[in-house]
């Protein structure tokens, strides 16, 4: 099924009796190619661009729960590529140019809107850093640029400037990022999957691993057993549970970060706008409510809630940033589980495990990330070579001595 | 969340410094002929359990202690705490 504004016209003159269902409920088959385990973003995705770009067949994806049920649905909807090293920049940049392109591709309305990210300069040795930053995402091919607090001010007039203690000194904007709808983009990769032959199936929890002489012969699941050639794990935040059932440890460890969303207001934050002194960004949703979001919580946990000292900590961010936030009233917050990695980067790579392959370790940066997660891993089980963006999510760089630390705070996942 | 100082009865979380899993109080022998592969291990693999999990506190803003909290990933409730010098001490002890 198509959609298209004559359908919707067409569709509206016959009491939206035409609608179907975006995707079929296959029932599991013995045997498949590939089995990606995860029906979230990165999962869909992966599925999506297996069958579609690279053209492979007898493709399942597996979800515990129903489809989007996890952190994909959970996020603050944020996209953006201004990272600083290496490692990163040019895949982010490489997802932020399959954003662009992405209602396009999957005839689905994700709202991509590219309403522009702002990063606040406190200090000079900040506007030292941002500038850095600004021309790292340029060599990538990314846009940047650096704001004077004149401009700032033109665009934000809204903001705390002459705080005592944390002046607002200027900021990096990156006029292509901004937000999407997030379960939108779980819709668009589903249907697209299905299109192209994916079984997508739900309720349907992996419970262990047949692993024979170092090669993985299939998975066992609440719906029987499922053969299949390849595997793909694409489960962050339960990534250590589902990894252990085939005998590995990551360097990972699973926190809880909290979210947040206000009343519906009227039109008052034009993008997104992060905090340069304390951990808070904020954007507004369509719908209006000011979604918004801090650090995590700091500790193990696998609970998707947690506790009120980081909303307090939030809250507080929120403001000193901008002080009329503590006008409009709190709707709801809630809690996703979160992958955090030794260096704050992710993994998609091969295991030791012939056939059994690997994507997690995003940390809170995964949902900007899902559509070059998806065509990485995809390339990664088509192929079994890396996608060019993705050669540095390996395994092996903790132990090669080449960790992506963004912040280098070291093999401390709660400080990332 | 409330932790139970051994020494000072219940106190908040909040003033704490959170580590991580405790078996980073288990580091190994840099004399070993495995020592790269075994300090690779324990610098960056963890069990990250689902369910009960001993970790390590830092009572930074109270007596500067180093606690071993026994706690739930899945709940966030906090079943027990121990001086970690304690823990060492009895693991030194001759069996």
């Amino acid at each position: 099924m198509r959609f298209s504004g004559f359908r919707v016209i067409k569709e509206a003159f016959t009491g939206h009796k035409g609608w179907g269902p975006l995707w079929r409920d296959p029932a599991p088959k013995p045997e498949y190619d590939f089995v990606i385990i995860g029906g979230g973003g990165h999962g869909l995705a992966t599925a999506y661009y297996l069958a579609k770009t690279f053209g492979r067949s007898r493709v399942a994806v597996l979800e515990k729960g129903w489809l989007g049920s996890g952190n994909i649905g959970r996020n603050t909807t944020i996209i953006r590529s201004n990272y600083l090293l290496p490692g990163n920049e040019p895949f982010y940049e490489f997802s932020m140019k399959l954003w662009e392109n992405l209602e396009q591709e999957t005839n689905f309305n994700s709202m991509v809107s590219q309403r522009g990210i702002i990063n606040l300069i406190h200090t000079d040795a900040q506007r030292d850093a941002y500038r850095r930053r600004g021309n790292a995402m340029i060599l990538a091919g990314a846009d940047a640029e650096l704001l004077s607090p004149d401009e700032l001010r033109k665009k934000v007039p809204f903001l705390n400037y002459d705080n005592a203690r944390f002046p607002i000194k200027g900021g990096l904007l990156q006029k292509r990022a901004g937000t999407a709808r997030h379960d939108g983009v779980a819709w668009g990769y589903a249907r697209g999957a299905d299109t192209h032959g994916v079984d997508i199936i739900q309720n349907c929890e992996v419970t262990g691993m047949r692993i024979k002489s170092g090669k993985i012969l299939g998975v066992e699941t609440t719906r029987g057993y499922i053969a299949a050639g390849k595997v793909g794990v694409a489960v962050a935040g339960n990534s250590s549970r589902v990894m252990h059932m085939a005998g590995m440890r990551l360097p990972i460890e699973s926190h809880v970060l909290q979210a947040f969303v206000s009343e519906g207001l009227k039109p008052v934050i034009p993008g997104v706008i992060t905090f340069g002194a304390g951990h808070f960004y904020v954007s507004q949703s369509d719908k209006g409510g000011l979604v918004f979001g801090g650090d995590i919580d700091g500790y193990n946990s696998y609970a998707q809630r947690g506790n009120l000292p980081v909303v307090e900590d939030v809250l507080e961010g929120g403001m000193a940033l901008m002080p009329m936030i503590g006008r409009a009233r709190l709707l709801r917050s809630w809690g996703g589980i979160m992958d955090m990695s030794m260096d704050g980067s992710p993994i998609i790579d091969r295991t030791s495990i012939d056939g059994l392959y690997f994507n997690g370790g995003w940390c809170y940066g995964g949902f900007k990330a899902t559509p070059a997660s998806g065509y990485a891993f995809a390339h990664l089980l088509a192929t079994d070579r890396s996608h060019e963006t993705a050669r540095a999510y390996r395994f092996d760089r903790f132990a090669r001595g080449y960790p992506i630390d963004e912040k280098g705070v070291g093999a401390q996942p709660n400080l990332h | 969340m409330l932790i139970p100082h051994p020494l000072l009865g219940l106190r908040d979380a909040q003033e704490f410094t959170y580590l991580g899993d405790a078996s980073l109080l288990n580091r190994p022998d840099a004399a070993s002929g495995d020592a790269s592969n075994a300090f690779n291990d324990y610098v960056f693999l963890r069990d990250n359990p689902a369910g009960l999990h001993r970790e390590l506190w830092y009572h930074e803003q109270g007596d500067r202690s180093w606690l071993i909290v026994t706690r739930n990933t899945v709940t966030h409730e906090v079943l027990g705490a121990e001086l970690a010098r304690d823990y060492i001490l009895k693991a030194e002890l001759p069996a």
